[in-house]
């Protein structure tokens, strides 16, 4: 806990209550900050104008699984592009309600990245326009990054989709389908 | 004339562009909605190329995570190397010895001459100026033979380590680079008159893929694409790293943000980092390239071979790797393409608790929509490569 830098007292006045926690790591400034009323912090720290931190760089998870309660944290990294300041925001999401409202509304930037958040960690974004799948297929079971999920973990085969509005050649159905017969339908 | 006219359909047509399409370079689709040639929507699927990086480098001990750093952004993997070998020495508190920091600088930017030129060359032949296109992978290929007389490889380098540098730089060096930049000066020289005032390439270029400093703020781009719309946000002046600080060069900046400004960026950075690595080569400081803590640094090969107490310390770090204390930090650097940053979790072993990569292109690729938006399906060619994007990189 320290206070000593003007702009990180600043900033615990603004978010009050929403502060859990302010420490130094190697230099950088880490906030964990709770996560109800999250896009209202944000939008506290982007549009102040004493802090101004407009610059989202990156958003990312880690999973502390039996080590830490509560078990996930959501980390976003954002920055002010004129005052050359760097803020590291964590937030504790719990296991049993693992949802973050969606930062989109503040930068569209987020999109991507909380889509690979909850592509890898399952952890939903609330409000989030499009949360889809976005490195893996829609039909992954499980979360990857997630520490309980096995680094050797195979996953089941996917039949063909059938795509809307794709033209599908007869032919190859037709051997698709001979290919089932003499499988027994194990595809 | 007018009747047949109104009867065309007015319906707009799906168009699925990829994975395999010659004009995206590395796997990834664009589904598009198409009125006509017109792009009224495209959505983006990346992941063709996702192999799990951060999963496996949880595996790996903190050292052999560094090859894997290697096959991220492929175009410039020396710099990819000095940023995680930077985040981790962030992480334990040690700061390398200045010779390692301006070698390091070099490297760097040898790296970033080759990202810039491969992007460039590879959208100009695309273009059509196949001549450029060569011109450019002629002097790409100057940088990747310096690059393999110094590390003995020409991609997949693995040059840097933790605390210090696999070796010293090979003894004419210095002649090498000069040579080189000689005959990469001339070419771009030539590349720059067969296009600058070339009407079918500025056609294609200008006013195309545009994006507003706003738009480009917004979706968190960085990198050329950000510098090309005039926001002057370059991680080796914003957050100095390394010995940046001491070298003298300029962030060339844009003003439209439309492709022919990333382009004319990424030519004029080529430049500024030839500049920076003719000043690290002559201010080259003298002395070890690695630190001095036996805790991260292999000792030399004659006292593991003769004595047990080096065998064991050998031993010690490669099979259980590194120690480096429990805590988390993040670190950028200046990739090729932007912002290239290391979040690191470590819980005091000597393997990574979680290794997260900051990727530049794959940001650039969540804009894309925004930038081809109400432009023809050709524009799709030169502003995707523009972007640069790496698969290795984009999908990790």
């Amino acid at each position: 806990m320290s206070d000593a830098n003007p702009r990180i007292s600043y900033i615990r006045e603004k978010l009050g209550s929403k502060v859990l926690e302010i420490h130094q790591a190697q230099g950088d400034d880490v906030l964990l900050v709770d996560r109800s009323g999250l896009r209202a912090s944000f939008l506290v720290l982007k549009t102040d104008t004493q802090l101004g931190y407009d610059f989202l760089s990156d958003i990312t998870a880690v999973d502390y699984w039996q080590k830490k309660e509560p078990r996930f944290e959501v980390v976003y990294q954002i920055l002010s592009v004129m005052n050359h300041q760097r803020l590291r925001i964590r937030v504790p999401v719990p296991e049993s309600d693992p949802t973050v409202e969606s930062l989109t509304p503040l930068w569209r930037g987020a999109n991507f990245l909380e889509r690979e958040v909850w592509d890898l960690f399952g952890i939903r974004f609330i409000d989030h326009p499009d949360l889809r799948r976005i490195l893996l297929y829609d039909e992954f079971q499980g979360f990857p990054l997630r520490k309980d999920y096995p680094v050797n973990l195979w996953q089941p085969r996917v039949p063909e989709r059938e795509v809307a509005g794709t033209f599908v050649d007869e032919r190859s159905h037709n051997k698709l389908l001979r290919l089932k017969k003499s499988l027994g339908s194990k595809i | 004339m007018k009747a047949e006219n109104q009867d065309l359909p007015l319906e707009t047509m799906d168009l699925q562009m990829g994975p395999s399409h010659p004009a995206t370079h590395g796997t990834i689709k664009f589904n598009l909605k198409l009125d006509g040639e017109k792009v009224l929507d495209c959505d983006v699927e990346v992941g063709y190329l996702h192999r799990g990086f951060d999963k496996s480098c949880e595996q790996a001990t903190w050292t052999q995570v560094i090859p894997y750093t290697d096959r991220l952004n492929y175009a410039s993997p020396l710099i990819n190397n000095v940023g995680y070998a930077l985040a981790v020495e962030k992480l334990i508190g040690v700061e390398t010895p200045p010779r390692c920091q301006y070698i390091r600088v070099i490297v760097s930017e040898l790296s970033r001459i080759f990202d810039h030129l491969t992007c460039c060359g590879m959208s100009c032949s695309e273009l059509g100026a196949i001549t450029v296109g060569f011109y450019m992978i002629e002097a790409r290929e100057l940088i990747m033979r310096i690059m393999e007389n110094l590390t003995g490889a020409r991609l997949t380098v693995t040059y840097v380590r933790i605390g210090g540098l696999k070796h010293d730089l090979v003894h004419d060096f210095a002649e090498q680079v000069a040579q080189a930049f000689k005959t990469i000066r001339k070419l771009l020289t030539d590349c720059d008159h067969l296009l600058s005032r070339n009407r079918i390439f500025i056609d294609r270029m200008s006013n195309v893929g545009v994006i507003s400093q706003e738009t480009a703020l917004n979706y968190s781009l960085t990198g050329p694409i950000l510098r090309a719309t005039g926001v002057n946000y370059d991680v080796r002046k914003a957050f100095p790293y390394l010995v940046y600080d001491q070298m003298d060069f300029a962030v060339p900046l844009g003003g439209k943000g439309d492709n022919y400004d990333r382009f004319v960026c990424r030519m004029q950075e080529i430049e500024q980092s030839m500049r920076i690595v003719e000043q690290a080569l002559e201010k080259l400081p003298v002395g070890p390239v690695w630190i001095d803590d036996p805790r991260f640094v292999l000792p030399e090969k004659e006292k593991v071979y003769n004595s047990i107490e080096g065998l064991m310390h050998h031993f010690k770090i490669i099979m259980e790797g590194i120690h480096v204390p429990a805590g988390e930090t993040y670190l950028a650097v200046e990739g090729g393409n932007g912002e290239l940053g290391f979040y690191l979790v470590s819980d005091g072993g000597g393997r990574p608790y979680r290794i997260r990569v900051r990727p530049p292109c794959f940001i650039a690729m969540g804009a894309f929509h925004e930038m081809i938006k109400g432009y023809m399906v050709a524009d799709i060619v030169p502003t995707f490569g523009m972007i640069n994007m790496i698969g290795g990189e984009c999908d990790r």
